[in-house]
């Protein structure tokens, strides 16, 4: 039985598309030079939400003909993120290598295509308008629908809908299919989209700043909605390379839309993610924060990483480069670990000039270059649903 | 192959008003009469979650605390695995009917009851469970793909986990475009090991060709109605205490066979 320590699983490919752009090297570039992607909100013509948003741009594409039933804002996005560095290719090639059943999907999201819905509401609640196809964009299911007939799959596929550790929790489940033998690689992501669902529904709770995030500062004042599209390709190897080494799941059992005060069910997944990949917390390099720059999320979360972590091992929230991208969040920052794995540097908790007096855990004020083999990344969302995951270089 | 213990069933939709009271019909000793469900009351929700309960969540809980009823397994203990193929239909309809609106008023309450795993979050309330909960759609598949990660979950993790499948009608005008005729949900607890009370083993073979259907024709119609009640020749088969296999076969996932054996 492996509920102990979990084989190491090879990440043989993975990509990201953030509002600071297509592809790795872009939104690696935006991180080193210290950029936001933020903007103030013009979507969708929106005049009374004071708000800054994450938008990724080109997302005006033409999806091929035979995908095309699948066309909406979140399926772009995510054909946008497939297309870079060299995904589809990566994933296409392990489909002829292992057998299309042998392959599985399995992608998070949150409100997957629900713009479309909104749209078709707009011209016409009354009855619907004829070009509304809800089950190949608004579905949940849709986006991983997409990813499974864009690639060409037939394995297991799911869309996981966590709220905000939707993508983080496409990892568990891809390790759990493929060391049951249900299938022998994994393509897993998360894609979500800007909607006015989310916009008008965090405003809704006060959770929205009206400025740019800034996670974990004094000043904080709520997050900053983002959208983006992100994958990996998991297979089982034992070659050098970048691997999942851990993941672990939690629920808070506390409150529909505030975490637990004392983070007790965030520990709880980091606790699990060490037993997972059999590593003690000195082990770990650099946390990437699931900080959404919310008064009650960071106090909850600085609370849970001190008390496992203590107080010197580097973290920081990139959300202040991409905004908080929900039910993609998970496979972004985990893109943003592995980058930093690779590239040996450590981000900066952007937009953070002085943490609260309670919080003594090692932020970065600043980017820190030096050696990185293992990252920890938190994903916490709505209903109490948190995912941490352990990455790292074999 | 994925090998777990059904401990308890919880079922819920028209004319099968739970699980021990639907037996007789899913046995075949007495006629399918679809007697719309009454209205539920969660028991277990606190009363401020009980007034914010929407119908999708009554729903999964009815199932659930049907289920509760002949375990004696702790809820708290148990990790979870809730699919739905689209989730709070009505909630969804009423979100974007509020952004036709002038003022664009979304309330907090359906705001968070709008999330995919909202009757995930309000059973962990509930049960006080910090297990690991999955909350997923695979469309009209949802039910064997919520087997499919359920049964990895309980067998990989070495929990007890309960599986629930459900889904509500969804309402004018998106019912136009998304038909599901009648409401049905479903609930099973899966042990890792055999415990003191086991209502059949499950082996999960992949590979297989044709799918199953229901045994009796009135129930047929239902299985074909609802996502949720693709369930419904596993639930035969439980009903009768017999051996055999179901198979599951669609468009989005591997067709798998379910190799059942009393116990």
């Amino acid at each position: 039985m492996i509920f102990g320590k979990m084989i190491p699983l090879h990440i043989t490919n993975y990509t990201y598309t953030t509002c600071l752009g297509a592809g790795r090297q872009a939104n690696w570039d935006a991180l080193r030079a210290g950029v936001s992607g933020l903007k103030p909100c013009d979507f969708f013509q929106i005049t009374d939400l004071t708000t800054w948003i994450g938008e990724v741009a080109g997302l005006d594409l033409i999806l091929p003909q035979h995908v095309q039933d699948f066309d909406c804002r979140n399926n772009r996005l995510a054909w946008l993120a497939l297309q870079q560095d060299d995904f589809f290719t990566a994933a296409t090639t392990a489909v002829a290598r292992y057998g299309a059943p042998r392959v599985g999907v399995f992608i998070g999201t949150s409100t997957s295509g629900i713009h479309q819905t909104e749209l078709a509401y707009f011209e016409n609640h009354g009855s619907l308008p004829e070009w509304y196809n809800y089950r190949t964009t608004h579905n949940v299911s849709s986006v991983a629908a997409f990813v499974q007939q864009a690639l060409g799959t037939s394995g297991p596929m799911m869309a996981i809908s966590t709220a905000c550790s939707s993508s983080a929790k496409v990892f568990a489940a891809a390790q759990r299919a493929i060391n049951a033998g249900l299938c022998d690689a994994a393509i897993v992501g998360g894609v979500d989209s800007l909607c006015l669902t989310t916009l008008y529904g965090f405003h809704s709770l006060q959770l929205v700043s009206p400025d740019k995030c800034k996670p974990f500062d004094r000043q904080r004042s709520g997050i900053s909605i983002g959208e983006a599209g992100g994958f990996a390709l998991l297979e089982k190897s034992d070659s050098a390379g970048l691997y999942l080494l851990g993941y672990g799941e939690s629920g808070d059992a506390y409150h529909m839309s505030s975490p637990h005060p004392e983070g007790e069910g965030a520990q709880l997944a980091m606790a699990a993610a060490l037993h997972k990949a059999g590593l003690e917390a000195g082990a770990i390099d650099y946390i990437n924060l699931h900080g959404t720059g919310t008064q009650a999320n960071d106090n909850a979360e600085a609370k849970a990483v001190q008390k496992l972590f203590g107080s010197t091992t580097p973290a920081s929230s990139t959300k202040g480069w991409t905004g908080h991208t929900l039910g993609a969040a998970g496979i972004v920052e985990a893109c943003i670990g592995l980058d930093a794995i690779t590239h040996d540097y450590l981000p900066q908790n952007l937009h953070l000039q002085e943490p609260d007096e309670d919080m003594s855990i090692a932020l970065l004020k600043n980017p820190r270059a030096q050696p990185v083999t293992r990252v920890l990344s938190n994903s916490f969302g709505f209903g109490g649903s948190n995912c941490s995951l352990i990455l790292g270089s074999l | 192959m994925l090998t777990c213990y059904l401990n308890a069933i919880g079922l819920a939709a028209p004319g099968l008003p739970d699980w021990q009271r639907s037996r007789a019909v899913l046995q075949g000793s007495a006629p399918y009469v679809p007697v719309a469900l009454a209205k539920y009351k969660p028991e277990l929700l606190p009363p401020n979650e009980r007034r914010r309960a929407t119908e999708l969540v009554r729903m999964a809980f009815r199932v659930c605390e049907d289920l509760m009823a002949s375990s004696t397994i702790p809820m708290a203990d148990c990790a979870s695995v809730f699919a739905s193929s689209g989730g709070d239909y009505p909630i969804i309809d009423q979100i974007c009917r509020s952004l036709c609106e002038p003022e664009r008023l979304v309330s907090p309450t359906q705001f968070h009851n709008s999330v995919h795993n909202s009757a995930a979050g309000y059973w962990s309330i509930a049960t006080g469970s910090r297990q690991p909960s999955t909350s997923l759609s695979a469309y009209d598949d949802s039910f064997v793909a919520g087997l499919l990660e359920a049964m990895c979950l309980c067998e990989q993790e070495q929990l007890p986990t309960l599986l629930t499948v459900y889904d509500i009608q969804p309402p004018y005008p998106l019912g136009d475009k998304r038909h599901i005729p009648v409401e049905f949900g479903v609930a099973l607890l899966l042990t890792p090991q055999p415990g003191a009370q086991n209502l059949a083993r499950l082996q999960l073979h992949p590979n297989a060709h044709e799918d199953a259907s229901a045994a009796q024709p009135a129930l047929e119609q239902l299985r074909l109605a609802n996502p949720a009640a693709r369930s419904l020749p596993l639930l035969e088969l439980i009903a009768r205490g017999k051996a055999g296999k179901v198979i599951f076969t669609s468009a989005s996932q591997p067709p798998v066979q379910l190799q059942v054996e009393p116990c």
